[in-house]
């Protein structure tokens, strides 16, 4: 079965939600919707799910219109971001709820019922009430009741952002390995380019209510068709500066430097340059470049350290490795390898990635 | 300028001071608040005097507590029809009133809560304009259309006369509620495979509990004192107890003490409401629109 979007899109009074959206789900993939805050993720599961109705195109099934279906003559499970659960239902209630509905024997509902909570984690607390378990177990709840159904569409919008560190973690992992063992089709949101590097599947990059690049998670992350992507791809943003490429030389600011070696020949003018926080150095290595600058400001977070400063005219970000200690206004040297660069165009498609991709991290 | 030192040095007998002054200031709003006491309370126990006294009694004796207690006017109550059908009468109406309400107002409240369509802040804001009327405006409209259709004297005239008034409170009560309940669950629900009625009455219901509990108790208060449509629409086969004691105040000269058992028995359900939703009315005066 797969689902077929084809130049979908929705406007609400006027104000575009999603617009020229060409999606293909098959059966039994797993697919990641990545973008940020208002990108249109939510819409798009929603469209999907059809709890709203495309303004525009064609939604299909196996070639069979989907725009007016009934969503309970549809086999969807949605998961929200906040944890919805009927409170008045027992854990066990709540899962078996779309199992009774389905008229499935008393026999099967209880067996099903045991499995996914096992699953899940959740079978101590089968006979309390939402209201009792915690933040995560409830949401463990809304994830069972989910799987239960079996659904051959399974809708996920962001379902960890309102957990702490380590339980999501956890429970993204028990997810991995839930969509590894199932053969429906999972779409699943986030806003966190290291979570659509973790769960895999095919990545869909969204931006302002538009698909803007489809693809293998990895494919996408080193390939990135724009700087678009590739700001939306990387935590913190990447970095983009204007640059200019003049015969074998690469003018970033007062910068000149030998063009990488990885730059295909025959470019010339105006381009962008991309650089991966992480790829920025405190300590100089061979064939790097140095970028001098003053601090901005030094956040800390964790066991790392996001350095922001200013160089050759332009705002940098440097997620270095370790705790630092790093003064506003003192004298910042961040050393780069060219061959780590993206190279786009004036107009921000990408020319060419970075050649060292061994590396990957998001 | 006053040094540190020297606030410190003052701050303590200021301390003493506002603690002797913070005392009578209790006492003041304690004498306050028990004169608000009596003053409410006097009345209600006034009446509860009088119901137990006979006639003459209550003409000429002052007495606080009262003379030569007894229940015959109670007994005269329950074994004369005309005054104990009233009671039937009044709380088969009220009942009525109260299951139509919450019967029309809920599906109502639902669909302003989820819904929207065109004019639908003007139809919820026009609700309202039916209370702006005082209720003696409909009097004569309600008389004529319901002696026309057979309902004048009945139980059902004076339940549906109310429910105009009631029903647009009710469903910005309930409205309130239901606002308060994420929409994600009804969505949830529908994925699920919920028709709308059963998620309504299985797990919409239970969310609204103390809201439904407070808007019964509005319904059911409102049509319990309202005199003027009940009198109207009403003669004698539906009377209800409000109507009845004042008839008889106007005919047989004045049974103080039979006129006052029978407040004391309307005051009752009433305050078998309020104990019996008690409990919700607390958390619905915190979480809804009341």
């Amino acid at each position: 079965m797969s689902i077929h979007l084809e130049q979908a899109g929705r406007d609400v009074d006027g104000i575009m939600h999603l617009a020229d959206i060409d999606l293909t789900l098959e059966p039994g993939q797993l697919y990641v919707l990545l973008g940020r805050t208002h990108a249109g993720k939510t819409s798009l599961l929603r469209l999907l799910a059809g709890l709203d109705r495309p303004t525009s195109g064609r939604f299909t099934e196996n070639g069979a219109d989907l725009t007016r279906v009934s969503i309970s003559k549809r086999s969807v499970a949605f998961v929200y971001q906040q944890f919805v659960n009927y409170p008045s239902f027992t854990v066990r209630g709540n899962i078996a709820a779309p199992l009774k509905r389905m008229g499935l024997p008393a026999g099967e509902i209880a067996r099903r019922v045991d499995d996914v909570a096992r699953r899940v984690h959740i079978e101590p607390f089968l006979d309390r009430l939402p209201g009792q378990l915690s933040g995560g177990q409830q949401q463990r709840l809304a994830i069972a009741r989910a799987l239960a159904k079996n659904a051959s569409l399974l809708l996920f919008d962001e379902p960890l952002v309102n957990l702490d560190y380590k339980l999501r973690e956890g429970l993204r992992e028990e997810l991995r390995n839930l969509f590894r063992q199932g053969n429906q089709t999972v779409v699943y949101a986030t806003t966190e380019p290291e979570e659509a590097l973790q769960m895999g599947g095919t990545t869909i990059v969204m931006h302002e209510g538009r698909v803007i690049q489809t693809g293998p998670a990895h494919q996408v992350y080193r390939n990135p068709a724009s700087v678009t992507v590739a700001e939306v791809f990387s935590e913190p943003p990447m970095n983009v500066v204007p640059a200019r490429i003049d015969g074998d030389r690469l003018h970033i600011g007062a910068l000149d430097i030998p063009l990488p070696a990885h730059v295909p020949p025959g470019q010339g003018g105006d381009c962008r340059i991309g650089v991966q926080p992480h790829r920025i150095a405190h300590r100089q290595q061979a064939g790097s470049v140095r970028l001098d600058g003053p601090m901005d400001l030094a956040e800390v977070d964790g066991s790392s350290t996001f350095a922001h400063f200013t160089a050759q005219g332009h705002p940098w970000i440097a997620r270095l490795d370790g705790v630092h200690v790093l003064a506003q206004g003192s004298a910042f040297a961040g050393y780069v390898d060219p061959r780590d660069f993206y190279v786009f165009t004036a107009a921000g498609a990408l020319v060419v990635p970075p050649a060292t991709q061994g590396a990957a991290h998001g | 300028m006053m040094s540190i030192a020297e606030t410190t040095l003052v701050a303590a007998p200021l301390a003493r001071k506002r603690a002797r002054s913070g005392g009578r200031r209790r006492a003041i709003t304690a004498s306050l608040l028990g004169l608000f006491l009596i003053f409410q309370a006097l009345p209600i126990y006034w009446i509860v005097r009088m119901s137990l006294m006979t006639p003459a009694n209550v003409l000429s004796r002052p007495d606080f507590l009262p003379v030569d207690p007894s229940l015959d006017n109670y007994r005269t109550i329950f074994s004369d029809p005309s005054w104990y059908m009233s009671f039937v009468n009044q709380i088969t109406y009220v009942c009525l009133n109260t299951v139509i309400s919450l019967a029309v107002a809920l599906p109502a409240a639902y669909a302003f809560s989820r819904y929207r369509f065109i004019g639908d802040k003007h139809v919820f804001f026009w609700l309202f304009t039916n209370r702006m009327a005082p209720p003696a405006v409909f009097l004569l409209p309600f008389f004529q259309l319901y002696s026309a259709v057979g309902l004048f004297d009945t139980p059902w005239a004076v339940a549906l006369a109310h429910t105009l008034f009631v029903v647009p409170l009710a469903v910005w009560i309930l409205e309130g509620f239901m606002s308060g309940i994420p929409r994600e669950i009804d969505e949830t629900a529908l994925i699920d495979g919920y028709s709308l009625p059963r998620f309504f009455v299985t797990i919409f219901m239970p969310l609204i509990a103390s809201g439904v509990g407070v808007t019964a108790f509005f319904c059911f208060m409102f049509s319990w004192i309202e005199l003027l449509l009940a009198r109207t629409l009403t003669s004698v086969d539906a009377r209800p107890i409000v109507v009845t004691m004042t008839r008889t105040a106007s005919s047989s000269g004045l049974d103080w003490g039979l006129l006052a058992a029978a407040g004391v028995l309307t005051i009752l359900p009433g305050v078998a409401v309020i104990w019996f939703v008690r409990n919700y009315i607390a958390k619905g005066f915190a979480l809804g629109r009341v």
